[in-house]
């Protein structure tokens, strides 16, 4: 239970896949213009990266490890990526149109995420104390790195929302300004470094 | 070399730099630029990649069926990663070490996935080579510059080598999260503000514009219609 909590602690704060580890960049920077894209955004990647923790786990660690095929991870798992993707849109499209409507605009663009990709990939190489993630613990990494994803977008939304009334000299207008206040959202974040490692003492 | 083919190569160095002037691959510009060596290794790793992908999937362009192209393309980039993560393995430890989890990321760079969407699924194999070593060229170049900056600014140092008196005090957050998106908006805002004295439009890629997939993607779409 501890394990978690740190898992839990350390994906959504100290190491916060956007701010942090500089993982999903382009969603952070493209879509947290408005804040019900940037939530609706980041309840898709969450969704994704829990599904695709699910199944690229087993897959890897039942399947490629024990055949000597663990070189392959790479190409395996963003083929199981881009194939679930494909999946949970026909499936939400089919059965559950509200939420299709809801999230399906984002599924697209998810399978090229590096942040679904890249959590997939960081299951198997964060340790806690020493000891490998077991499948229950790589969930809640992947959980907690979609939230994680969606604090960031939500707070970044609001801090460019504020933006927007401000004057900015002429040469730091659109990206640049963006990217500075990428910087300070990120500054306030470096706060929470360690914390997720003395949170049990 | 005729004009054209020269054409090719050059633009990606300076006119389309794909991370100056498109705004694409900006995780890795951000992570890996920790120092100059790094920058140029990561450049380097993915170079090589679109080198391989662009090659083959110009050679496959009239095979590959239009509705699965971008799991095919997807697959080829993903094989040429994993040859490239294992050489650098097996010959530089040290710069997989650095770069880690960002080598197998490649995969999902968008310089590549948008370089073979754009330019290989259209052109023959000489040209589709030409922009690949361009475009590699020109990233590569940025990262080494990104990296450049904040190896001095952070670490007081180039390519590890102390430097004089800016060794003694270095500041230590540009090697941080804070650091990264600082040092990459003041680059863009100068690119910005060199183009506008060319008299070119300025990177407006703060919304999803850029991206090589926008054509597909729904999400583009979206923002569109909540405007």
């Amino acid at each position: 239970m501890e394990r978690i909590i740190v898992i839990l602690v350390a994906a959504i704060l100290s190491e916060n896949f956007v701010l942090s580890k500089f993982l999903g960049i382009c969603p952070f920077l493209g879509v947290s213009k408005k804040l019900n894209t940037a939530v609706g955004m980041s309840i898709a990647v969450t969704f994704v990266m829990v599904l695709s923790t699910l199944v690229t786990y087993p897959i890897y660690a039942y399947l490629l490890v024990p055949n000597d095929l663990a070189y392959l991870q790479t190409v395996v798992f963003i083929l199981i990526i881009a194939a679930l993707v494909q999946i949970v849109e026909i499936t939400l499209k089919k059965y559950l149109p509200p939420l299709y409507n809801a999230l399906g605009i984002y599924l697209p663009l998810i399978t090229t995420n590096c942040a679904v990709l890249g959590v997939t990939l960081l299951n198997f190489t964060k340790t806690i104390d020493g000891q490998p993630l077991s499948y229950l613990e790589a969930i809640f990494n992947a959980f907690g790195a979609g939230i994680g994803f969606l604090l960031a977008m939500i707070l970044f939304a609001g801090v460019r929302s504020k933006l927007e009334t401000c004057d900015i000299p002429k040469s730091l207008q659109g990206l640049p300004i963006t990217l500075i206040a990428a910087s300070l959202v990120a500054l306030s974040f470096l706060g929470f470094a360690g914390v997720a490692g003395n949170l049990f003492g | 070399m005729s004009k054209g083919l020269m054409h090719e190569f050059s633009k990606g160095l300076v006119r389309e730099n794909p991370v100056l002037r498109l705004v694409l691959g900006t995780c890795p510009t951000l992570a890996v630029t920790t120092s100059a060596m790094n920058g140029i290794g990561m450049g380097i790793a993915a170079t090589l990649v679109l080198l391989g992908s662009n090659v083959v999937i110009s050679l496959l362009r009239k095979v590959i069926p239009d509705k699965v192209r971008i799991p095919a393309f997807i697959t080829i980039i993903a094989t040429f990663v994993t040859v490239i993560q294992m050489f650098i393995k097996a010959y530089l430890p040290d710069i997989d070490k650095a770069l880690g989890i960002f080598l197998p990321l490649i995969v999902v760079n968008c310089i590549i996935l948008g370089r073979a969407e754009m330019f290989a699924s259209k052109n023959s194999v000489l040209p589709s080579a030409l922009d690949a070593l361009g475009m590699g060229a020109g990233f590569t170049a940025a990262l080494f510059l990104m990296g450049s900056i904040r190896e001095i600014l952070g670490a007081g140092s180039i390519f590890s080598l102390p430097i004089p008196f800016l060794n003694e005090n270095p500041i230590g957050i540009m090697l941080l999260a804070p650091g990264g998106f600082f040092v990459f908006g003041i680059l863009i805002a100068l690119a910005n503000k060199i183009a506008q004295k060319q008299g070119k439009k300025p990177v407006e890629a703060t919304d999803c514009s850029s991206c090589p997939l926008s054509a597909d993607c729904a999400a583009h779409a979206g923002e569109e219609d909540a405007k």
